[in-house]
């Protein structure tokens, strides 16, 4: 990956703030009910696939078990709303536990009365078992490949664990949340869904400045020097397993938040969110929309699950193979993604086969922008 | 004991499946350091060539020789995802040399347009479509080297590829015509029937045991043997240990890697269609059939350690019995009066899912101990 990025225009900033901001305010009221909702859905994933940037492109580990802390968040939202409105049901609990013959809520969902505790659990619970999973893994030197493979193996544990406690988390079935109550009101009315909307696209911005903030100076820079050279990081004298277990916490923690947005717009969380597929598109939001550029994984994960919903519409076979085909094309022939193209030399490349710029035969900040300087 | 001897069977049997199913990865994945996710899908291709054998096979003019379907069927299973194996490490898998994160994106990208091919093409003209693949690929490599060494071998080979298009085509339509349900596509998933001589039950030692099973360990073996006695002793085994243990140095000993490369992958990817034979064998065949087993698979190289077969083969055999153990909930059964809070633990993981679960609980916990699998490979990198 280049270093030299052009650095945009302040104007072109400025006017994307606002055309961004008038976009956010405007949408619920031009797009309709559905296709908010969708939007919505998947503004809650660009925030999961910030996670995965931070760790797959600025760091160097390829999680494919994103869809564990993803579902951890979502659980704990759905269970909190299935709590708060179960007065109406025997034992004041959920009404699924009575299927079971469960008559007291099990002792771990207790604290998920208190709305401040599950406010605080959704990042925090995802965040502290990506931090386990990854220090245990770290600590061992495993990378690479192995860190993937292990990473989707936990991914299928969860599943199957999820997938087989029905007297715990009503199993396969999941938890639905749309009929839910929250403040007097039905989670899943238009009312509730638009304030919900905006929630996503407010979280959505303050994540992606987090995220900058959190890749900026010296803590970005051994990340991406673990990406690039690990031993070298480590001869240096920094340990690269406290900043790897601190990186893949916070995607985790970002991947909870994600999944309590998008359950409480898709009406359910169930071991579906925990599937390897699911887990797996994730990581190719972020490669088509450039890893290592921030904006590039939003871009990514609104554009292609947008793809997603027109083309499964339209001709339901076709998306597998148009999925396939971009795994392959963008690992292939576009590595650095659609933004990171464009932000490094793919169009002033494009314009010379065309001959319609200079070509350059030194170093771009020599030749191009010698008046800035380098921007070393 | 009895209850012991058992388990044991029983271990080995799901051990066996697993071990012929990461076989293939394990090799491939010692040699290029590739992980390759659409191992499962190459095992699906084996598995629906053992249907299409099966189908081809009640053709009245094949009739007398049914029986022997399921062995002719381990072959074709063989060469079907070698080609398609062979096909991927020529395509895709060879531009990614040295980048394995990508390559384990791009497989899973092709596992998917596999999946999908199965569903949406009816498997005649699939069949079809490897015949003309394994005759656009191979063909060439046995041109009598005058035409090979030729000004005009592009045109030989461009006319190589119509005849095999042709071909294809052909054997699609043919097969398309005289086996009805092999012309539409479905994505519905179909069986294998057992030839009669393999159903059954014998009995070994006082416990009855299924006869497919006892095949699918006989198929094991038989992988194992030939792939040990491919790599120890004949000039291309050489060739291949000697890459995987350090690929520059071979290189410039004249090892050409390009084709080590080829014909690893080829044989990895071939033993995945073995794999797919024996797992036609234990149920229905569905597009998916290759996700169940695959990160098994992986769990099996990640134990054993890379580069060595004796490692693959124990880790398979232990997460086998385990399995069995721990799912069955046999430790109960062979220890009845154990104190209440452990029986309480082993019924609670006494399930298939719930025993994935303990087992890769298990892995993690001997990977703090041993992070480079049971049997790792010696070296002084700083990296491995």
């Amino acid at each position: 990956m280049s270093f030299s990025k052009i650095k945009f225009d302040k104007k072109i900033v400025l006017s994307f703030w606002i055309i961004l901001i008038a976009l956010i305010i405007a949408a619920p009221t031009l797009l309709p009910v559905f296709r908010l909702n969708l939007l919505g859905r998947y503004l809650s994933l660009s925030i999961v696939a910030l996670g995965v940037d931070l760790i797959w492109g600025y760091t160097g580990l390829l999680s494919l078990g994103q869809g564990i802390f993803f579902a951890l968040g979502g659980y704990c939202a759905a269970m909190y709303l299935q709590i708060t409105s179960s007065s109406e049901f025997p034992n004041n609990i959920p009404e699924f536990f009575a299927l079971y013959g469960v008559e007291k809520l099990p002792f771990f969902w207790e604290p998920f009365r208190s709305p401040i505790f599950t406010f605080f659990a959704i990042w925090i619970i995802p965040a502290l078992v990506a931090g386990l999973i990854g220090f245990l893994v770290f600590r061992n030197r495993i990378k690479g490949v192995y860190f993937s493979i292990l990473t989707q193996a936990s991914l299928l544990v969860f599943f199957n664990f999820f997938n087989g406690q029905q007297k715990l988390i009503n199993g396969t079935n999941g938890l639905k949340t749309d009929v839910t109550q929250l403040f007097g009101q039905m989670v899943g009315s238009e009312s509730m869904q638009r304030i919900f909307f905006w929630i996503t696209a407010i979280l959505v911005i303050a994540a992606w400045f987090f995220a900058k903030w959190v890749v900026k100076g010296r803590f970005g820079n051994i990340l991406i020097g673990i990406r690039d050279d690990e031993p070298r990081v480590r001869f240096t004298g920094y340990n690269p397993v406290i900043f790897k277990t601190i990186i893949f916490s916070i995607a985790g923690g970002l991947a909870g938040i994600s999944g309590a947005l998008y359950t409480v717009q898709s009406g359910i969380v169930s071991p579906q969110f925990m599937t390897v597929p699911f887990s797996i598109e994730m990581v190719i939001w972020v490669a088509v929309g450039g890893r290592g550029t921030l904006l590039g994984a939003i871009l990514g994960a609104v554009f292609i699950n947008y793809a997603k919903s027109l083309v499964s519409e339209a001709l339901p076979a076709s998306w597998m193979f148009i999925q396939g085909g971009l795994f392959i094309l963008v690992v292939t022939a576009l590595p650095e993604g659609v933004l990171g193209w464009i932000q490094g030399d793919g169009p002033r490349n494009l314009l010379q086969r065309f001959g319609l710029k200079r070509k350059i035969e030194t170093y771009p900040s020599l030749e191009v922008n010698n008046n800035e300087g380098n921007n070393g | 004991m009895e209850l012991l001897l058992d388990s044991l069977f029983n271990g080995v049997a799901i051990g066996s499946v697993l071990l012929v199913a990461a076989l293939g990865l394990a090799i491939v994945f010692g040699l290029m350091g590739v992980i390759n996710l659409a191992h499962g899908e190459l095992m699906m291709l084996g598995a629906y060539t053992t249907y299409v054998t099966q189908l081809i096979f009640k053709l009245p003019i094949l009739k007398p020789f049914y029986n022997s379907y399921i062995i002719v069927s381990i072959f074709l299973a063989f060469i079907v995802s070698g080609v398609v194996g062979i096909l991927l490490e020529k395509t895709i898998i060879r531009k990614l040399y040295g980048s394995p994160l990508e390559t384990l994106l791009a497989t899973w990208g092709v596992s998917l347009i596999l999946q999908q091919f199965v569903r949406s093409v009816p498997l005649a003209y699939g069949t079809g479509l490897v015949i003309s693949l394994l005759i656009a690929l191979f063909l060439p490599t046995i041109f009598p080297l005058k035409i090979k060494e030729s000004i005009n071998f592009k045109y030989y080979k461009f006319s190589t590829w119509i005849f095999a298009a042709l071909t294809g085509v052909l054997t699609g339509s043919l097969i398309s015509s005289s086996v009805s349900k092999l012309s539409r596509a479905s994505a519905r998933n179909v069986d294998v029937t057992a030839p009669s001589w393999m159903r059954g039950q014998v009995e070994i030692i006082g416990t009855t045991f299924p006869k497919t099973r006892l095949m699918i360990i006989v198929i094991t073996l038989i992988s194992v043997i030939a792939i040990t006695l491919f790599l120890n002793q004949s000039a291309w085994g050489m060739r291949i240990r000697a890459v995987t243990q350090n690929r520059q140095m071979s290189d410039c000993l004249g090892i050409s890697t390009e084709k080590v490369d080829i014909i690893t992958f080829g044989i990895g990817s071939g033993l995945a269609g073995v794999a797919g034979v024996a797992v036609s064998l234990l149920g229905s065949v569905g597009p998916n059939v290759g996700g169940n087993y695959i990160v098994g698979c992986f769990m099996v190289v990640v134990l054993g350690g890379v580069g060595n077969l004796l490692g693959t083969v124990f880790a398979s055999f232990g997460i086998g019995i385990m399995t069995d153990l721990i799912g069955a909930g046999r430790l109960l059964s062979i220890w009845p009066d154990m104190p209440l809070p452990l029986s309480n633990t082993i019924n609670f993981f006494a399930t298939t899912s719930m025993a994935r679960v303990m087992i890769f609980a298990l892995i993690v916990i001997f990977l703090q101990f041993k992070p480079t699998g049971l049997f790792p490979q010696k070296g002084r990198m700083v990296e491995n």
